[in-house]
C-alpha cells in the first residue's frame, strides 16, 4: 500500500499521541485535585491505562502488558480496597488539600520549570538504529545475564515488601 | 521511525510528574499522597521507554529499568498500604494533617 | 478496486471481530441452554424443554424477556459508574478473546485469513492483562449499588480474584517454559508433538482450579453466594445491566477453556476432522467440566477458599515450576 505509506501515518500516530496524552494529563489532574478520593482512585486507574497505551505507541508491548497487569490490575485495585477500607473516615466535604498545598504548588511549578528547560536545550543524540527484534526473548536474556542481580535483589525486595505488608497490618492477637 | 517527536513524549512527562508532584505534597488524605507518588513513578516510567525507543532502540535497557520501577512501585505501595491501614486502626484517622505522633 | 485495496486488511478484521463477537454470544447463549438441561439431567429433572424442539429457542425466549425487564437504578446507586460497571465487566471478556487461534491460515478468495485476530507475542501477558482488569467490573458494581449485599460480594470477589490470578499466573509458566514462546499461536505449534499435558500435568491442574476461582463458578462462587449474599455484587442490577453480568461470566468461562485448550490440550490441532471443529469440541468438552463441577461440589467456606489458595495452590505452583526448570536444565 505505498500511496498511503508515508502521507497520513505520521498525522494519524501524533493524533492517537495527543488523544491518549490529553487523557493522561486530564486523568492526573483529576486524580490530584478531586475530593472524593473514591473518584480520585477510578481516576488514577483511567490514567495507568493510558499510559499503558503509550507505551503501546512507543513499540514496547511487554512493558504495556506489564503496566496493565500490575499497575491497573493490581496496584490500583489494592488503592481502592485502601480507599474503601478508610472511607468512612475521610469525609469528602472536608477540604482535600492541606496547609501547605501553595508551597507544593510553588515548588511544583519551579521543578517543572526545571524539567522543562532540560526538555527543551539538552541536545538529545537521537538514534535511527532499528528496533530489537524479538524483545520479549532478549529481554529475559537480559535479565538472566547482564542484569541478574538487581533480578534478584528485585525479588529479595518483593519477598520483603510480602512479608513487611503482613507484618504491619495485621491485627494484634489477644490484644 | 515513529511520526511523534521525542520532545512530546517528554513533555508530557514532565507535566505528568509535576502533576504528581503537586499531589503529593498538597494531599491531606495518605492514600490520595500515595497516588501522586504512583504518578511521578509513571511519568519516569514514560521518560525511561521514550528514551529507549528514541535513543538506544537496538539496546534494551530502558525497559528493563522500567520494569524494575514498576517492581518497586509496587513493593512501595503494598508497604505504603499496610502502613495507613496500621495506622488508621490505631489513630482512625489517615489525615496527614493529624499523625502527628512524633511531637512532643 | 486498486484504490481499495490497502483497505481490505483492515476490512478483513473488522469482518472477524463483528463474526467472533457475533460467534461468542452465541456461545454464551447456548452454553446457557446446555447447562440447564444437562444440570437437570444430573438433578433427575427435565430442564428447559417448552420452546422449539429440546427447547433449543429458549435462549432466545430468554434474550427476548431480560430486554423487556423493567431498568431500577437504586436510590443510593452513583449513577454514572453503576452504569459502566457492566460493560467495564463485559468488554474485556470479549476483548481476551482476540489473541485465541481456532485454526491455521486459511484462504478465501485469493485473500490469506488467520482464524485470530492478532497474534500477539504478548499473548499469554494480555489475557492475564485482562482479566484483572475485569475485576473492576464487580468490584465498581459492588461499590456503586449503594448495597450491602453488593458490597460484601464485591469485596469477597475482588480478594478471591487476587488471590487466584497468581496461582493462575504461576501454573501457565511452566508450559510458556517448555515452548519458549508468550505467543498463542506459537504455543500451538509447539505441541504439535505432544501436549502440555502430558508434560505438564500438575501445571494444569493448578490452571483449571484456579481458573475456576477466577471465573467465579461453583464450587467457588461466593461472590454470588445466593445463600448467604442474595446475589453478590450484581444484586441491585435488572435487564440488560445484569444480562450483561450474565454474559461477562460466560464469556469469561468460554475464553479460560480456550486458554486451557490452547496451553495443554494442542489447541485446534487434532486428526481427522478440520482444526476448528477440534477446537470446538475441546472447548465444549471445557464447559462441560465447568457444569459438571456445579452440580456435583458445593460451594467453599470463604476462609478456607483464601486458605486453599494461598497456603496450598501457590507453593504447588511455584513447586512446578522448579521442577520444569530443573528437568529441561538435566535434560538438556
Amino acid at each position: 500500500m505505498p500511496p498511503f505509506e508515508n502521507l497520513p501515518t505520521d498525522l494519524v500516530l501524533q493524533g492517537i499521541f495527543l488523544l491518549v496524552a490529553g487523557l493522561i494529563v486530564v486523568a492526573a489532574v483529576a486524580v490530584v485535585t478531586l475530593r472524593n478520593i473514591f473518584h480520585s482512585a477510578l481516576a488514577l486507574i483511567l490514567c495507568f491505562s493510558a499510559v499503558a497505551g503509550l507505551y503501546i505507541l512507543l513499540e514496547a508491548p511487554f512493558v504495556a502488558a506489564v503496566q496493565v497487569l500490575i499497575y491497573v490490575g493490581a496496584i490500583s485495585v489494592l488503592i481502592l480496597f485502601a480507599v474503601m477500607l478508610t472511607e468512612r473516615v475521610m469525609d469528602p466535604k472536608m477540604g482535600a488539600r492541606n496547609e501547605q498545598w501553595w508551597l507544593g504548588l510553588l515548588l511544583t511549578a519551579i521543578a517543572a520549570t526545571g524539567l522543562g528547560a532540560i526538555v527543551g536545550f539538552a541536545p538529545w543524540p537521537l538514534s535511527k538504529a532499528p528496533i530489537i527484534n524479538d524483545q520479549i526473548t532478549a529481554l529475559g536474556k537480559e535479565f538472566l545475564t547482564t542484569y541478574v542481580l538487581p533480578f534478584e535483589v528485585a525479588s529479595l525486595l518483593l519477598l520483603m515488601a510480602l512479608l513487611g505488608a503482613i507484618i504491619i497490618a495485621r491485627e494484634k492477637e489477644g490484644g | 521511525m515513529s511520526g511523534v517527536p521525542l520532545s512530546w513524549y517528554l513533555t508530557l512527562a514532565t507535566v505528568l510528574f509535576a502533576i504528581g508532584l503537586y499531589g503529593t505534597l498538597s494531599r491531606k488524605n495518605a492514600v490520595g499522597i500515595l497516588m501522586g507518588i504512583e504518578l511521578m513513578l509513571n511519568a519516569v516510567n514514560i521518560n525511561l521507554i521514550a528514551f529507549w525507543r528514541f535513543i538506544t532502540p537496538h539496546l534494551l535497557t530502558g525497559q528493563i529499568f522500567a520494569v524494575f520501577v514498576i517492581t518497586v512501585a509496587a513493593s512501595e505501595v503494598a508497604i505504603g498500604l499496610a502502613l495507613i491501614l496500621a495506622i488508621y486502626r490505631q489513630k482512625k484517622t489517615i489525615d496527614i494533617e493529624e499523625i502527628d505522633l512524633l511531637k512532643g | 478496486m486498486e484504490l481499495l485495496s490497502p483497505l481490505v486488511p483492515i476490512l478483513i478484521i473488522v469482518i472477524k471481530s463483528g463474526v467472533a463477537i457475533f460467534a461468542l454470544v452465541t456461545a454464551f447463549a447456548y452454553a446457557v441452554w446446555i447447562e440447564r438441561r444437562v444440570m437437570a439431567r444430573m438433578q433427575s429433572r427435565i430442564g428447559p424443554n417448552r420452546a422449539g424442539p429440546f427447547g433449543l429457542l429458549q435462549p432466545l425466549a430468554d434474550a427476548v424477556k431480560v430486554l423487556l425487564k423493567e431498568e431500577i437504578i437504586p436510590q443510593d446507586a452513583k449513577v454514572p459508574i453503576y452504569l459502566l460497571a457492566p460493560a467495564v465487566s463485559l468488554v474485556p471478556a470479549l476483548l481476551s478473546f482476540a489473541v485465541v487461534p481456532i485454526g491455521p491460515e486459511i484462504e478465501i478468495l485469493g485473500q490469506k485469513i488467520t482464524l485470530y485476530l492478532a497474534d500477539l507475542n504478548v499473548g499469554v501477558l494480555y489475557v492475564f492483562a485482562l482479566a484483572s482488569v475485569g475485576v473492576y467490573g464487580i468490584v465498581l458494581a459492588g461499590w456503586s449499588s449503594g448495597s450491602k449485599y453488593s458490597f460484601l460480594g464485591a469485596l469477597r470477589s475482588s480478594a478471591q480474584m487476587l488471590s487466584y490470578e497468581l496461582p493462575l499466573g504461576l501454573s501457565v509458566v511452566g508450559a510458556l517454559m517448555l515452548a519458549g514462546t508468550l505467543s498463542l499461536v506459537q504455543l500451538v505449534e509447539a505441541q504439535k508433538n505432544a501436549w502440555f499435558i502430558l508434560l505438564q500435568p500438575l501445571g494444569f491442574l493448578i490452571f483449571i482450579v484456579s481458573a475456576v476461582a477466577e471465573v467465579n463458578r461453583a464450587p467457588f462462587d461466593l461472590p454470588e453466594a445466593e445463600t448467604e449474599l442474595v446475589a453478590g455484587y450484581h444484586t441491585e442490577y435488572t435487564s440488560i445491566k445484569w444480562a450483561f453480568f450474565y454474559m461477562a461470566e460466560y464469556i469469561n468461562m468460554i475464553v479460560v477453556s480456550s486458554i486451557a485448550v490452547t496451553l495443554f490440550f494442542g489447541g485446534w490441532q487434532g486428526p481427522f476432522f478440520p482444526p476448528a471443529v477440534w477446537y470446538f469440541l475441546k472447548v465444549a468438552a471445557f464447559i462441560f467440566l465447568f457444569i459438571w463441577l456445579r452440580a456435583t461440589l458445593p460451594r467453599l467456606r470463604y476462609d478456607r477458599l483464601m486458605q486453599f489458595g494461598w497456603k496450598i495452590l501457590l507453593p504447588l505452583s511455584l513447586v512446578n515450576i522448579i521442577a520444569t526448570a530443573a528437568i529441561m536444565v538435566w535434560q538438556g
